[in-house]
């Protein structure tokens, strides 16, 4: 099945019901999403689809024919160091898709929208205040 | 003095060691992991809380399976930690619902859990309560003066029974490993807190030779206690799959099973009895605690040393008498967590001191500063306070911070409340833990500067950083000159686990006698230079414990802990009115840590701690029935998101700890013993009375 993936057409073999997760992470290699629960709870394995955040988990595979998908390893952005230098990963599990689900977010984002937009994505380290510093200093 | 700007990171927020991996996908957790010729592995459990296994039938095509029970097991049938008396696979007895009984593996996963096995038990009579049961795993008593003497003096007695709920860890990577079949050994790939606990369960179980088991971690995605003793017991399962596969095998655990069976904090029942004075000074404090253990004894003694050791708070009292045990229950084991039992007991004792100033009628900050800790005054173990001693510090600085005293006013009558906890936490292994650790770390000379070998992990707390920090002040050399070897129990030395709030303090004290070897041996030369005439040099040393450190472990006397790291918390929330519902508003976190080695990784600690702190006090249910944990599963065992964490105002202050490298004392744990006491102030503040945590809107429609 055809599909854009961190800006490459590729073309990848599986079931169409196969989770995009496990596409994503064994049959294309890229083991930076990560599962955590598997049910779209925790949102370890945000990725964007057309853009959009989606948790790869639900996701089955044949809905991404001929969509583009966006993983951390298609990411060269600023806050990814901000992510480092403040503090945003500790254990680093959650930050793919912390960062995934952060990066449509401007660094001058009114707390309560950045709050909003990363509900869905559970962080047992940090309780969320050096992730919201990290995209306050985005560069 | 510029030039000595340039070596000197200790204070600053150096860029961090442990930071680039993670941030671009590239950071290897176990899962990530693929190994050629690699089967996975599966668990079949035991489904009752208590019995006796007969018989196992397996249903299900056999072909390329490889099945395993206890009798693959070539060594000794435990998980090796304290007392030996968890099996690792059942042989007949079971003790709770979650035991391992079958091993399966095989490499194509949907036919894995495809496999049907049906177990023929036995049931048996269960004990679910604590306060039932019968079997003691530990008892622990703290005397200090005369108990009955200090009611004799007090005007008043307050009392009250307090309970505390299971916690999971919900660290986002469950707990998983990979065994390697290797020289007729194994090597164990893993997500781990403390790699030689792995080590020591291993050889026990395989009845290997020490340099037959190699035991690496893998980038660990959250631990906080979770991944102390757990990892001995998956690392176990894998194990004896791979050998009798003779091919690598991977376990890790979905969130379902890894909620359901592994560790979680102790719940408790706490009873105080307090003696007061009309002034407010405390005249007797006497202390039940009760901690459910569940089915084996894993740390339980520890962690009720610890809740114990804690449970008088940080607060002065001439007669204490502190009575502890940890009870046999027919549930799933309870372990490490952050905070390791105090945030039970001193859940308990900050409600109890809000209490007492109500029955007092005093103000709840001039009953703390009354009260709390100076230098010169002695814990309920006879320990004697030092210059580092900050409990009115923190309390005062977190009551002027917050602005306690006006919104104490201005919110009373309305939905809104405010409230506090005054706190501390032993630094390091309890009493004489650190000696009978003897711990080692080692530097060792590189090219351009030195490598650290520590057998303690990173796990997010950044020990790297902190560690390499340490080192590099030490010796006089650049942060960049100070490398970090991966953690591979062939190449460190055990440096005792990554738990206790002891890595920075204690193993970094290690590492800082290493530096200051390493640089008497050096002289004047480069490290090229030294090693190009003499030859490679690595200092290696052990733990020594300082002489003004004493501890009686028989009598519970004396200096349970080298310091203590000191809090305030205050707890700004809002009550639903309709709905019961508690919003967080903010959160002020002071804490004392003697010197923060890294200003933001401190910082995170404190945030962090506090976070879970929160989910400890308001959504953390676990629901047991039957023994087992019934919503074990991210969807309705609920942890703090970002809407439901308060933004958290933390203030760090430093008082140097004499035996701390650069002043350091511990912090992992601090922060998570004082959110609890704050938020359920803060609810006593709108007028509801709670004794018990998680406060779910049920809870406090009935305290209303």
């Amino acid at each position: 099945m055809k599909f854009t993936l961190n800006g490459k057409k590729v073309d990848v073999k599986a079931h169409p019901m196969a989770r995009l997760l496990d596409v994503l992470r064994e049959e294309c290699g890229l083991t930076g999403t990560k599962e955590g629960c598997g049910e779209g709870e925790c949102g370890a394995c945000t990725v964007l689809v057309d853009g959009k955040p989606v948790v790869s988990c639900l996701v089955p595979f044949a809905q991404v024919r001929g969509a583009k998908v966006r993983t951390i390893e298609g990411v060269q952005d600023p806050l990814q160091k901000a992510f480092v230098t403040e503090g945003g990963a500790q254990c680093g599990i959650c930050t793919p898709g912390m960062i995934m689900a952060s990066l449509h977010l401007k660094s001058d984002a009114p707390p309560e929208e950045v709050r909003a937009a990363l509900a869905g994505n559970l962080c047992r380290c940090t309780g969320y205040t050096a992730i919201y510093r990290s995209i306050r200093k985005r560069r | 003095m510029k030039r000595e700007s340039r070596t000197r990171s200790v204070g600053r927020a150096v860029v961090r060691k442990e930071g680039r991996e993670k941030v671009t996908g590239a950071a290897r957790y176990v899962d990530d992991v693929r190994m050629r010729g690699m089967l996975h592995g599966r668990t079949i459990r035991s489904e009752i809380a208590c019995g006796e296994l007969r018989g196992v039938r397996l249903e299900f095509d056999r072909a390329g399976f490889t099945i395993a029970d206890h009798r693959d097991i070539p060594g000794r049938n435990v998980v090796s930690l304290i007392a030996d008396d968890q099996p690792c696979l059942v042989e007949r007895e079971i003790r709770h619902a979650e035991e391992a009984v079958v091993l399966l593996a095989h490499e194509d996963r949907e036919r894995l859990l495809a496999a049907r096995v049906e177990l023929d038990c036995r049931t048996g009579t269960a004990v679910f309560d604590p306060l039932i049961s019968t079997r003691s795993f530990k008892d622990v008593r703290i005397e200090k003066g005369d108990v009955e003497r200090g009611f004799a003096e007090a005007d008043l007695v307050v009392e009250g029974e307090y309970r505390t709920g299971h916690q999971e860890h919900a660290y986002i990577e469950p707990n998983g490993v990979i065994a390697v079949p290797e020289n007729g050994g194994v090597v164990v790939f893993g997500s781990m807190q403390c790699p030689y606990y792995v080590h020591k369960a291993l050889t026990t179980l395989l009845g290997l030779p020490a340099a037959k088991v190699r035991v690496v971690q893998t980038e660990t995605g959250g631990g906080f206690g979770g991944k102390e003793e757990y990892p001995s017991m998956i690392a176990g399962h894998a194990t004896i799959l791979a050998l009798k596969a003779k091919r690598p095998v991977k376990i890790v655990y979905d969130r379902a099973e890894d909620m359901a069976a592994t560790t979680k904090r102790h719940p408790s029942v706490v009873r105080h009895r307090t003696g007061v004075r009309r002034d407010g000074s405390l005249t007797a404090q006497r202390i039940e605690v009760v901690l459910d253990g569940g089915a084996y004894t894993t740390l339980s003694p520890v962690v009720l040393s610890r809740a114990a050791i804690h449970a008088g708070g940080p607060y002065r009292c001439d007669h204490v008498l502190i009575e502890g045990r940890a009870m046999f229950t027919n549930t799933v084991p309870n372990g490490a967590f952050r905070g390791f039992g105090a945030p039970q007991t001193q859940f308990a004792g900050e409600v109890q001191m809000e209490r007492i100033a109500e029955a007092l009628g005093m103000d709840p900050v001039e009953l703390r500063e009354i009260n709390a800790l100076r230098p010169g005054d002695s814990t309920a173990t006879g320990q004697v306070m030092r210059d580092d001693c900050s409990a009115l510090d923190v309390l005062r600085a977190g009551v002027k911070r917050s602005d306690f005293r006006k919104k104490r006013r201005d919110w009373k009558g309305t939905s809104r409340g405010i409230g506090l906890s005054l706190f501390f936490h032993g630094a390091g292994f309890t009493g004489a833990g650190e000696v009978k650790l003897a711990s080692r770390a080692a530097l060792e000379l590189t090219e351009t500067g030195v490598r650290i070998l520590t057998g303690t992990t990173e796990m997010g707390q950044g020990q790297r950083t902190t560690h390499a920090q340490i080192v590099a002040d030490a010796m006089g050399i650049p942060y960049d000159r100070v490398e970090v070897a991966p953690v591979d129990t062939a190449r460190v030395p055990d440096s005792g686990p990554t738990v206790a709030s002891r890595t920075c303090m204690i193993v970094g004290g290690i590492l800082m006698e290493c530096a200051r070897e390493m640089k008497a041996k050096l002289g004047k030369l480069s490290p090229r230079a030294y090693l190009q005439k003499h030859g490679p040099l690595v200092v290696e040393k052990q733990y020594r414990h300082p002489e003004d450190i004493v501890w009686d472990d028989v009598n519970y006397k004396g200096d349970a802990y080298g310091t203590y790291g000191w809090g305030c918390e205050v707890a700004e929330i809002e009550v639903d009115p309709d709905t019961y519902e508690v919003r967080p508003l903010k959160l002020t976190a002071v804490v004392e840590i003697g010197k923060a080695i890294h200003p933001v990784l401190a910082a995170g600690q404190v945030e962090g701690g506090a976070a879970q702190g929160v989910g400890y006090a308001l959504f953390e249910d676990c629901a047991v029935r039957d023994g087992r944990v019934a919503n074990h599963t991210l969807t309705n065992y609920i942890i703090p998101t970002s809407v439901d964490t308060p933004p958290i105002d933390t203030v760090i202050l430093e008082r140097p700890y004499r035996h701390g490298p650069f002043g350091a004392k511990g912090i992992g744990e601090l922060p998570l013993d004082g959110a609890a006491p704050a938020i359920v102030n803060a609810l006593r503040h709108t007028g509801r009375d709670l004794r018990a945590i998680p406060a779910t809107p049920e809870r406090i429609m009935e305290a209303t």
